[in-house]
């Protein structure tokens, strides 16, 4: 793969002054125009970097640091890559690692990290509120990178840009999330982006995995997939989320893959441009069956390259902001 | 002779179904007349545009002495107590080591008594060392002075540990208090169950751990005939298994910690920890519940809650900081802005839950004005503005949500046996 320094013959957008966010937690609290802010600018700078491949230099002299105090692979290499295509050092950071072993607490660990002028912390923690709570105490910009089960921002993003790409809008398309939606960041995220930009939102699993109160917040809930596959534009797979349950929600592994599990014989009832998404890891055989997940309308390693984007733009805009406000 | 009079005040002791513009005279500590025409005395205050009540009485207090000195100690719990116009505290064994000793009664007694500030009363473990299996020394730990047991904040689990207490307390006449969780339905909880924590992922500790455990405890108060007093009510369904229970004539009496009775689930959007107590903040529809249940009589008392935590254990993440808020200073203020000056309830009612009956569901010769008692009187100031500042809290701790917020009415003089500990 070529990686060249192409950034002088390249002009970024300059950052819309509605833009006013130095921090990225969470979808919910983002307006409809941010969320196409950030959507836009990712497809810029996707572009820019000729598929998230080539460096910028618009972060020059910019330090990200990763903050992970939950295991994460991709999501980490993601945003380092993120930061690194725009020409910033980053800094990574492991709770297993450093620090927190030692007894220190989450707030003088992150003030620790900031005093090494860093601009931005990309935070994740397994704890709802963890990355508030460091907006709230230190100078620099942060981005949640997923707090237990509350919000994974960038996630929901790069699903939302994804389909984007495929269909060019979101408006009036039938996005289902299926699977564990009350231990999953990703799809609260999703529900928030998706909603703002027109799409109608359904949540799909067993009913101790997802709430009848999503209704109230304009949400279809269904129990059964076989009933909303036809309708579907979409179909989001998510991952059950054993490490956060304490009492296990569903009998079995295989009575879930039985009632929820995206096979080749439910394919045959969707439409005929479904697509098929995957936050990853995929538990192939569980929520999704190897011949779906390779299939033709599966866009899962799309998915991975957005989050790329996604996280390029969260990164230039919100360090944009700091800059701003000096 | 040492005599004081407190003028033109209004005297509100509902104990005695007492409310009148009167004064009162104190002699040698004690509450000697109530009346216009009492004489003179070498002390005068005056409380025209006053409430004039007993003093306050609050029955759930951590006070964190011995163990947890970073959070408070016994003389700065006493000095916050009286800050907030209470002159008798009763406190809950959860230190360490747990008050479950005739010795570690006795320790509590020594500092409060050397404290100074306002009466305070042990309540003792229902369990040794506050395990929940055997039953703590109830005879001996009653003569050293506690006047009730209980293994809170911590739920009484064991349901034939609790039925045993339940029996052994009638002998000596105590009550066991009991606040009503059952863990399996709320562990790692961190907040109300509902659209809110749904919605920020955090988990729930659902009201049927509570009302489970109320049910639960009812039964078992009818069924023995001991006396029972719940702690922290907040849900819909447990005040009205309550209204029922007492209907029936069971022997309960019960609590709803301030904060339960105008704080919604809403505010845990802030992720701010100060938020995180136990019972936790719920919807508003259980707040109406508990405001009914103030009003109908079905909850008797209104507690602080105090649980003062130093900053640094409160400054982490939700999950990792320790439920409870500091409370002392500012009850009887939120009490007044929140429940009489919107009118649920009037100042006669809010005394009855903030001095009468709390003495009363302790068996304490507290909350009274009555001739001959001690003359612990709280004057309340019913108009005054003022604004939550935690920097200037006697508490050792500052963990409060509410700093800045402007509150109206509290207390402008206290006195504990005739002796003003505040005057403001």
């Amino acid at each position: 793969m070529k990686v060249a320094a192409t950034d002088s013959a390249v002009n970024i957008s300059p950052v819309p002054d509605t833009w006013q966010r130095r921090h990225l937690l969470g979808l919910e609290e983002l307006s409809r125009d941010d969320i196409l802010t950030l959507l836009e600018t990712a497809v810029e700078l996707k572009t820019a970097t000729g598929g998230c491949k080539e460096k910028l230099s618009i972060l020059k002299g910019k330090t990200v640091a990763n903050m992970f105090f939950e295991n994460s692979t991709r999501t980490r290499n993601s945003f380092s890559l993120a930061a690194r295509r725009l020409g910033a050092d980053t800094v990574e950071f492991s709770a297993s690692s450093s620090s927190l072993s030692k007894g220190e607490t989450l707030i003088d660990t992150a003030k620790t990290i900031e005093a090494m002028n860093v601009d931005a912390m990309v935070v994740r923690h397994s704890t709802p509120g963890s990355p508030h709570l460091l907006s709230q105490n230190v100078g620099c910009s942060i981005l949640n990178a997923g707090d237990g089960p509350h919000e994974h921002p960038t996630q929901g993003m790069l699903d939302i840009m994804t389909i984007y790409e495929q269909r060019g809008t979101l408006e009036g398309l039938t996005v289902a999330m299926v699977g564990d939606i009350t231990y999953s960041r990703t799809a609260r995220s999703n529900i928030w982006g998706l909603k703002k930009l027109g799409a109608h939102v359904i949540v799909c699993g067993p009913s101790t995995l997802v709430s009848k109160t999503w209704e109230d917040f304009g949400v279809e809930v269904s129990h059964n997939l076989d009933d909303i596959i036809p309708r579907c534009d979409v179909l989001n797979l998510l991952r059950i989320q054993f490490e956060r349950q304490y009492t296990r929600p569903f009998p079995s592994v295989r009575e879930y893959a039985f009632l929820y599990g995206m096979n080749g014989t439910r394919m045959a009832q969707a439409k005929d441009d479904i697509l098929i998404m995957a936050p990853g890891p995929i538990n192939r055989g569980v929520e999704i069956t190897p011949d779906v997940a390779d299939g033709p309308h599966s866009v899962i390693l799309h998915q991975v390259t957005n989050g790329i984007a996604v996280r390029m733009a969260a990164l230039y805009l919100t360090t944009s902001v700091n800059q701003r406000e000096g | 002779m040492n005599r004081t009079i407190i003028r033109n005040g209004r005297v509100i002791d509902p104990g005695q179904d007492l409310d009148q513009v009167a004064d009162i005279l104190i002699e040698e500590g004690k509450i000697a007349g109530i009346g216009t025409d009492l004489g003179e005395a070498e002390q005068e205050i005056d409380a025209s545009g006053n409430v004039v009540a007993p003093g306050l009485v609050d029955i759930h207090v951590q006070l964190r002495e011995p163990g947890f000195e970073e959070d408070e100690t016994i003389q700065t719990g006493t000095a916050a107590a009286i800050a907030g116009g209470f002159t008798s505290i009763a406190c809950l064994p959860n230190t360490s080591p747990v008050t479950d000793t005739q010795a570690q009664v006795q320790f509590i007694q020594q500092k409060a008594s050397q404290a100074n500030n306002c009466h305070v009363f042990a309540i003792a473990c229902v369990s040794k060392n506050r395990e929940g299996q055997e039953l703590a020394e109830m005879g001996i730990l009653t003569k050293a002075g506690a006047v009730a047991f209980t293994d809170a904040p911590n739920p009484l689990q064991k349901t034939d540990l609790f039925r045993r207490a339940l029996e052994y307390s009638r002998m000596f006449d105590v009550p066991i208090l009991d606040h009503p969780e059952i863990p399996e339905l709320s562990q790692s909880g961190i907040m109300h169950s509902g659209a809110i924590s749904m919605v920020l992922g955090l988990s729930g500790m659902h009201p049927d751990s509570e009302e489970l455990a109320t049910g639960r405890d009812l039964r078992l108060a009818e069924t023995t005939g001991a006396r029972l007093h719940l702690m922290d009510i907040s849900t819909e369904g447990s005040v009205e298994l309550i209204r029922r229970a007492k209907a029936r004539g069971v022997n309960v009496t019960s609590e709803v910690c301030i904060a339960n009775l105008f704080l919604t689930d809403e505010v845990m959007r802030t992720f701010d920890s100060n938020y995180k107590v136990n019972p936790p903040l719920r919807s508003q529809l259980h707040i109406d519940a508990c405001i009914a249940g103030l009003q109908d009589g079905t909850i008797d008392v209104i507690t602080s809650g105090h649980a003062p935590c130093a900053s640094e254990k409160k400054m982490t993440e939700l999950d990792c900081a320790p439920f409870g808020m500091n409370q002392l200073e500012i009850t009887l203020g939120l009490a007044i802005t929140n429940l009489v000056v919107p009118g649920h309830l009037d100042f006669p009612a809010l005394i009855a839950k903030l001095a009468t009956n709390p003495a009363r569901a302790l068996k304490l010769s507290k909350g009274t004005l009555a001739i001959g008692a001690d003359a612990d009187i709280t004057i309340i100031d019913p108009e005054s503005q003022w604004q939550v500042k935690p920097q200037e809290f006697a508490s050792l701790s500052t963990n409060t949500p509410f700093e800045g917020l402007t509150l109206t009415g509290r207390a402008s003089t206290v006195l504990v046996s005739g002796e003003i500990k505040l005057q403001r």
